[in-house]
């Protein structure tokens, strides 16, 4: 009894999001049945979900496809972001000289670089999606990296200093902690970014078993329930690739205000 | 005996845009050991200064600081000096007691002493898993005094403690240091801007004068000790309180008298 109170005590806070949801969904089937919307214009949830089971292998296939390549750029942009964040912030001048361009670049559309990219490393071949997705996420994250290295109390720095701390140990014990907070922002940018990277520059052509392929060829063809059901595992793999983020957030930095305050 | 603390014909200049700021004038002043003495002026008269030249923060343009007989840089070595801010400082990710042995971690000090027994000695017994956002303000700093006490510091350099609390919970903070200060006995060099806080803890109050900044005056208390809360009530405080406040910069004064004028 008191379990299953806990279990609708959690939920509730959940409840209106859930009742909009559900209840957009049926105003979209409603308004297509209702004016007898053409299946090419917009098709109705429940032709999407029908369509969605009887291509769901196919679909679970080429979701795989693009999440993968979502995930490698991801892990290649990131990890350079956090590098050469790591070694700007280390010596102030070079970050200094390198932050206004890792601030104007990333305000510069890069999926316009996909189809050079594609050519680079070949159409067919993963690694061209992956470099996209890696170019999009290394800027946020190197300058949030660069921003939570280097924003540190003042105090504490001196507070180091004047136990003969080394600037390695303020790194490691002060630097780094103090990023984490700003690093898990960027992930969370990244992984939203990874996937829109991924599925957009797979609509300049690539392996048939992508998403981004599927869902152009689909909709050339007026396929267009097929090509809602595509978008439908790319909305999922978006959101649980955040949800993943936030969970590891949550996991390693309880101690960070804004996790401390959505729990309240 | 050799002075804990002796600063003599200090300078200090910093560089700046529209030209150097010399924060302190040939100032001079020795420190006995276990001796309490509270820096008091007004803003800007390099009394954070002073107490960052004893740390080894920054080195003087001019003159020379000894710190126990030695170089500032190696009594910072030697972890003879402890620090303390306005703001805690505590580093939000560490639990209290990480942050109380942090300072014991990073300067490896041999004669240490227990995190666990100086939270309880600070009045936080039990509350060592908690981080320092669970925490009042007032709570904080006094994890703040069990850090700065860890290393078991010959000197402890306070820039203004507590300062950013409420003035009920300012005096509590105070009575509390009194009574640790009375059973630990360390050199103390205390920044306020409270001629009350000043006169109720110290042993000597040094005046300051700002622009630039330099000792106006050299006051010793005479009050016993210990001392408790009824001292503020004494009229030997009053006096004192009087003495001191005719010894504070005119220019301090200069804005009431136009507002009363």
């Amino acid at each position: 009894m008191s379990e299953a109170n806990k279990l609708y005590r959690r939920l509730v806070p959940y409840l209106p999001a859930g009742v909009v949801f559900v209840g957009a969904i049926l105003l979209w089937e409603g308004f297509v049945r209702g004016f007898d919307i053409q299946q090419f214009l917009l098709p109705a949830p429940s032709v999407i979900g029908a369509t969605f089971g009887e291509n769901f292998d196919r679909l679970l296939h080429i979701g795989w496809f693009t999440t993968k390549e979502a995930l490698g750029g991801f892990a290649i942009g990131c990890s350079l972001g956090i590098l050469v964040a790591l070694a700007t912030a280390r010596w102030t001048a070079a970050s200094e000289t390198l932050m206004p361009f890792a601030i104007a670049a990333n305000s510069v559309p890069i999926i316009a670089f996909a189809p050079i990219l594609n050519n680079w490393f070949g159409i067919d071949n993963p690694l061209s999606k992956m470099a996209i997705v890696a170019v999009i996420v290394f800027f946020p994250m190197m300058i949030n990296t660069v921003r939570g290295l280097t924003l540190v109390d003042p105090s504490a720095v001196e507070l180091m200093r004047s136990y003969a701390a080394s600037e390695f140990e303020i790194l490691l014990k002060l630097r780094l902690p103090n990023s984490l907070p700003y690093m898990f922002n960027a992930f969370k940018v990244a992984a939203a970014l990874s996937m829109i990277g991924a599925v957009v520059s797979e609509y300049f052509g690539g392996n048939r078993s992508a998403l981004g392929v599927f869902i152009t060829q689909e909709a050339a063809q007026f396929r267009f329930a097929e090509a809602w059901a595509a978008i439908i595992i790319a909305c999922v793999v978006g959101v649980t690739f955040y949800m993943v983020i936030l969970l590891v957030e949550r996991l390693l930095i309880p101690w960070h205000a804004s996790v401390r305050q959505a729990e309240r | 005996m050799n002075p804990a603390i002796s600063v003599q014909n200090v300078d200090m200049v910093f560089p700046a845009p529209g030209g150097a700021i010399t924060a302190l004038q040939d100032v001079s002043f020795d420190i006995a050991e276990a001796e309490f003495v509270s820096l008091i002026g007004p803003s800007g008269c390099g009394k954070s200064t002073a107490l960052r030249l004893i740390a080894d923060i920054h080195q003087p343009t001019g003159g020379s600081v000894t710190v126990a007989g030695q170089s500032p840089g190696q009594s910072r070595i030697q972890h003879l000096v402890n620090l303390m801010f306005q703001e805690p400082v505590l580093l939000p990710w560490l639990n209290i007691y990480q942050n109380v042995s942090l300072s014991i971690e990073i300067t490896k000090a041999k004669d240490h002493r227990d995190p666990a027994e100086l939270l309880s000695f600070v009045g936080l017994k039990g509350r060592e898993k908690d981080y320092p956002g669970q925490l009042s303000g007032g709570m904080q700093q006094r994890v703040a005094l069990a850090r700065a006490l860890a290393t078991n510091p010959r000197i402890l350099l306070m820039d203004e403690p507590f300062a950013a609390l409420d003035e009920f919970t300012r005096d509590r903070m105070g009575n509390w240091l009194l009574s640790i200060w009375e059973r630990s006995r360390k050199t103390v060099v205390f920044v306020t801007h409270s001629i009350p806080e000043a006169l109720y803890l110290s042993d000597r109050v040094l005046i300051m004068d700002a622009n630039p900044g330099r000792i106006r005056a050299d006051v010793r208390v005479e009050l016993p000790r210990p001392r408790d809360e009824s001292m503020r009530e004494e009229i030997s405080f009053f006096e004192q309180l009087k003495a001191i406040r005719s010894q504070m910069p005119k220019s301090l004064y200069v804005e009431e008298e136009l507002n009363g004028g």
